[in-house]
């Protein structure tokens, strides 16, 4: 019986408590177990379909005023900064393409992925955690029904794939609050502004875009779905599950983003 | 009554770190009889009907359900057996983002995928109704009482048409009345569905009211089993409080 990925609980069959090192690796162990079984177990059927729209609707409806209202500030301020470096010597006719670059490089991916760590991902750890600690999830175990295809898979779906588009949803906002600001102080027409702005963007920048906000969907997915499905009993395991999904959720977004960087940057040359 | 064993528990063992929770139990469950499971709380009940579904691996000894050892099973094997064994949760674990129907709709439709949604309508109507509650179709958990709650977490593990049902401190928490309208919950299920019970509980006039048999957890073990009067016609100190408590007061 495959007893470890329903329990955590490979640390409490030691006799006497590991220490420091091993646990590090016991959880690692656990954690790649999840992530393997959700590849397992992800892309065979039955579908719960259903629950992946719910999701999906869910997640990008829980992210968009917050992304919305981020992204367009980000845009004017960036724009607002970076003016004066750019008007020093005489180029501020590359604003555009500049602002262009920076979102949807690095902007947008970011922004947009740390707001949902922050939304999805505690949402999803503190809803497994509660499921978790009230036994619902040994409640459809019981009753012969995966609780990891229904709660995990459709989570970790979900956000993978409603992250990227959010990310490109971002940018677009992003670019018109650089619109505002642009049109306030100079003299360009918004078609104008999009030319300039689009003109230097690459297919390699928005498939690197895609890509790290692909990775980065699936991280929050992940680490929030984790945390909650194995949260400890008691309401304090709830919270726990919350908090440790948003840190370290934050924490690899922000690893992945260095090494990403420096993958995508071989290709540029 | 039907000697058939449904369920064979030889020398169980279970501990938590260093914490021997149970220490070879031995255990029967016969065909067709409600046996109840006595015993003070954090004495490892739950532990053992949890190792029975397969929620918890035992350390050691057999545990042989409808005639499968549930520890050397495959997955696969274990989701098919738990289709015949209900449980029912301590805390009732209804999901709460659920109405009771989607509740009840949701082992059915995934393990019988062929059902058309009239078929699986009656189904949910029929369970419900068994326990009472067809006017709370519409409502989420949050709107249910405790007794309610109970009820519906019944008649969840029912939908399935299980063999055995194992219910968790089903009164726990309930008021008398309550209590009584449960335990003749228990009794119903038993003759309309003939399902054979283990009923864990600490109340004994539940004990008294539902159970063919009676077995009392002492110390990681049964060491009385019998009918009521058996086990609680003793001088021992482990069960006297028992009985003091819930009949003499
Ligand atoms: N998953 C678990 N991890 C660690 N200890 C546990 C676990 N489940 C139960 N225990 C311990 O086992 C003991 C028995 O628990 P339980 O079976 O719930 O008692 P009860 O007889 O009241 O139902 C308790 O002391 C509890 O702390
Ligand atoms: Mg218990």
């Amino acid at each position: 019986m495959d007893n470890k990925a329903e329990n955590p609980a490979i640390l409490q069959k030691q006799a006497k408590p590991p220490g420091k090192i091993t646990r590090m690796f016991l959880t690692l162990y656990d954690v790649c177990q999840f992530v393997t079984r959700f590849f397992k177990e992800g892309f065979l059927p039955p579908y719960e379909g259903k629950e992946l729209m719910r999701q999906c609707y869910d997640i990008g409806y829980r992210s968009l005023a917050l992304i919305s209202l981020t992204g367009f500030i980000t845009g004017i301020v960036f724009t607002k900064q970076s003016r004066p470096s750019l008007a020093e010597f005489g180029a501020t006719s590359w604003l555009p393409s500049l602002v262009g670059i920076a979102l949807l490089r690095t902007l947008a991916p970011l922004l947009t992925s740390l707001i949902a760590a922050g939304k999805v991902g505690s949402s999803i750890g503190a809803e497994l955690g509660s499921m978790r600690v009230t036994e619902q999830i040994d409640a459809m175990e019981v009753s012969a029904t995966n609780p990891f295809k229904f709660l995990v898979t459709t989570r970790v779906l979900a956000s993978t794939i409603t992250i990227p588009i959010l990310t490109f949803y971002t940018a677009m906002v992003g670019m018109l609050g650089a619109l505002l600001n642009v049109s306030l102080f100079e003299d360009t027409s918004a078609r104008a502004f999009f030319q300039a702005s689009l003109e230097q963007i690459t297919f390699l920048d928005i498939t690197a875009s895609t890509v790290k906000a692909i990775i980065f969907g699936f991280t929050i997915g992940i680490v929030g779905c984790y945390q909650g499905y194995n949260s400890s009993k008691g309401t304090e395991g709830v919270g726990k599950a919350a908090n440790s999904a948003v840190v370290i959720g934050m924490f690899l977004i922000f690893i992945e983003e260095v090494v990403s960087v420096q993958f995508f940057g071989l290709f540029r040359t | 009554m039907d000697q058939e064993k449904v369920i064979e528990i030889k020398g169980l063992y279970k501990s938590f770190g260093t914490y021997d929770v149970l220490k070879g139990v031995d255990l029967d469950l016969h065909k067709r009889e409600n046996l109840v499971v006595l015993g003070k709380s954090g004495t490892g009940k739950s532990v053992l009907i949890k190792i029975i579904v397969g929620l918890l691996t035992p350390d050691q000894g057999a545990v042989k359900v409808l005639g499968q050892m549930v520890d050397k099973i495959s997955y696969k094997e274990l989701l098919a057996l738990r289709l015949k064994v209900g449980f029912s949760f301590q805390n009732s674990a209804l999901y709460d983002s659920m109405t009771v129907r989607q509740n009840l709709e949701f082992p059915l439709v995934r393990n019988q995928r062929n059902l058309t949604k009239g078929e699986v309508n009656q189904a949910v109507e029929r369970v419900l109704d068994a326990v009472g509650l067809l006017q709370t179709i519409n409502q989420m958990p949050s709107e249910l009482s405790g007794g309610q709650r109970k009820r519906v977490g019944i008649a969840r593990t029912l939908i399935l048409q299980p063999e055995v049902m194992l219910y968790d401190e089903p009164t726990a928490g309930l008021d008398p009345i309550t209590c009584l309208e449960i335990n003749n919950l228990i009794n119903e299920v038993q003759e309309r569905f003939h399902t054979s019970s283990i009923v864990i509980t600490h109340d004994l006039t539940c004990a008294k009211a539902v159970g063919n048999r009676v077995a009392m957890l002492l110390d990681g073990k049964f060491e009385r089993q019998g009918t009521f009067d058996e086990v609680f016609n003793t001088d021992d100190e482990r069960v006297k409080p028992f009985y003091e408590y819930n009949f003499i007061q």
